[in-house]
């Protein structure tokens, strides 16, 4: 255990073993994987209630000054100059290639723009905004704030009882600075499981006092990193370093959406980002691979790294996540395949331990999204 | 009657000349939630330490050795529709085969319950 101590530790890691956190190193952090109920049970109670998940060890930048959006534009392929104050973007950091550096929220909060990068790129993300931004823009680490997150049916409903703040005009990315009992909160209405809820940034002095005050009400239970991978991949959300990497771009990763209109080809203000040339080339669907839902025939899991083939047992894809569903209560994955393959309905074979196990080209959001739009 | 254990967590029962495996407490404990579990075939050859069946885990998938050589006469078939058996009785219904043992083979070298309990909390 001599590399815990090397470990970094979020604001609530005592939290979490005082309430018997299974505690595993993630992402440089000591990070709990699951409490008592264990991953199946935290996940149902998620898409049924509302749990509570801590991702402090996510990064939180500032930048601010003149021009902050539109400086920002040169490496994100979004629109934020017309991001509303209190709204909120996904977005993606890339390459030359068009590869995908890491991807994150973009949350325009009036005087400052908040970038909410992956635990495992934070340091590399601060240093490449630093480096590209820094002579024109203030680029701060935000570490004195911890990250929650409350998701689930009634999040809402628990949410709304901390405060005088009416959460129903409050939509899916909006962002609000809401006090929830007298602790001063950022809340954008979003997250990471397919459900509606809200991502809270709070001061690490008072995590634990809003972490125990969400968890009093009856309707809310602490949830592991277990069950945010299961969550997450129910919903068909990508997650960084197996899904998307350097070496896939967002529209090989389905990712179309995420390129502002104003940033394609006929675009006000087209391309000027990394890798332009070969993302806007590849839209709409000028690519050799695709990101697709893969829905496994029998009850095995087919995980990261298992291999796609075709009938003539030539490999074509890649399982890049895939496990257990408990919503659906079997196997489900996500993956790369060879574009002539990527149509939905398309019978394929994984191999799982040398066997060719059948697994069918699915849609990737395998439980539908309850967003609060 | 004794049961026999082995230091990667499998458990091994002699009774009437036939053998039943299955995995430990302490390895359903350690995997987590079992969604998966996969057997050999009745009338299969195993050898001593091969792989004979795999389970997952809402984590991860894990091997489970074979601790004695043998032919398969049985498998547990309701693990194929409710694999947490593994997890809530692991020494009793959740067993994962039957075998009958080779001429000259025994489950001598294993561990019994003491050494096992020992090995454990070495692991611990």
């Amino acid at each position: 255990m001599n590399d815990q101590k090397s470990l970094k530790q979020t604001a609530l890691l005592d939290f979490h073993k005082s309430a018997n956190a299974r505690i595993v190193p993630f992402a440089g952090y000591e990070m709990p994987v699951n409490y008592e109920m264990g991953i199946i049970k935290e996940h149902l109670h998620t898409r049924e209630k509302a749990g509570l998940f801590d991702v402090s060890h996510m990064g939180q930048i500032s930048v601010r000054g003149n021009n902050a959006a539109q400086l920002l534009e040169s490496l994100i392929p979004v629109d934020i100059q017309s991001l509303g104050v209190g709204r909120q973007k996904y977005g993606m950091f890339l390459n030359e290639q068009g590869g995908i550096l890491d991807d994150l929220m973009i949350i325009n909060h009036g005087d400052e723009i908040i970038l909410v990068v992956n635990a495992g790129c934070k340091e590399e993300d601060f240093d490449y905004l630093h480096g590209r931004l820094a002579d024109r823009l203030s680029v701060e680490k935000m570490e004195d704030k911890a990250l929650l997150a409350l998701q689930g049916p009634l999040a809402s409903s628990v949410a709304q009882s901390l405060t005088n703040t009416d959460l129903s005009n409050m939509k899916f990315m909006d962002v609000r600075e809401i006090s929830f009992n007298g602790i001063p909160c950022l809340v954008s209405r979003s997250g990471y499981t397919g459900e509606d809820g809200f991502e809270i940034s709070v001061s690490n002095d008072q995590s634990v006092e809003l972490a125990e005050t969400l968890i009093d009400k009856p309707e809310v239970e602490l949830i592991g990193l277990g069950a945010r991978d299961s969550l997450r991949l129910e919903a068909g959300l990508c997650l960084y370093g197996h899904d998307i990497n350097e070496d896939t771009t967002p529209i090989e990763a389905n990712l179309n959406w995420a390129i502002s209109p104003s940033r394609r080809t006929n675009g006000e203000r087209v391309g000027n980002f990394p890798g332009a040339d070969i993302i806007l080339s590849q839209m709409p669907k000028n690519v050799s691979r695709l990101l697709v839902g893969l829905l496994p025939q029998g009850r095995a899991p087919m995980r990261e790294g298992v291999e796609i083939v075709d009938n003539d047992h030539n490999v074509i894809g890649q399982i890049t996540s895939g496990g257990f569903s408990p919503s659906l209560g079997c196997p489900i994955s996500m993956g790369y395949v060879d574009i002539e393959y990527a149509k939905k309905g398309n019978e394929l074979h994984g191999i799982v331990r040398n066997k060719h196990l059948p697994i069918t080209v699915s849609n990737s959001v395998f439980v539908p999204h309850r967003y609060y739009r | 009657m004794s049961i026999k254990y082995t230091e990667d967590h499998e458990w091994a029962k002699l009774e009437n000349g036939e053998v039943t495996v299955g995995i430990t407490d302490f390895a359903q404990e350690q995997l987590g939630e079992i969604v998966f579990v996969e057997l050999p075939e009745v009338g299969q050859q195993i050898t001593v330490g091969e792989e004979a069946a795999v389970v997952e885990s809402v984590k991860a998938a894990g091997e489970v050795k074979c601790p004695v050589g043998g032919t398969v006469t049985a498998i547990n078939e309701i693990l194929a529709d409710s694999p947490e058996k593994v997890n809530d009785d692991p020494m009793d219904t959740g067993w994962f085969y039957k075998l009958t043992i080779n001429e000259g083979e025994n489950l001598d070298s294993l561990l019994d319950e003491g050494e096992y309990k020992k090995f454990v909390e070495s692991q611990e």
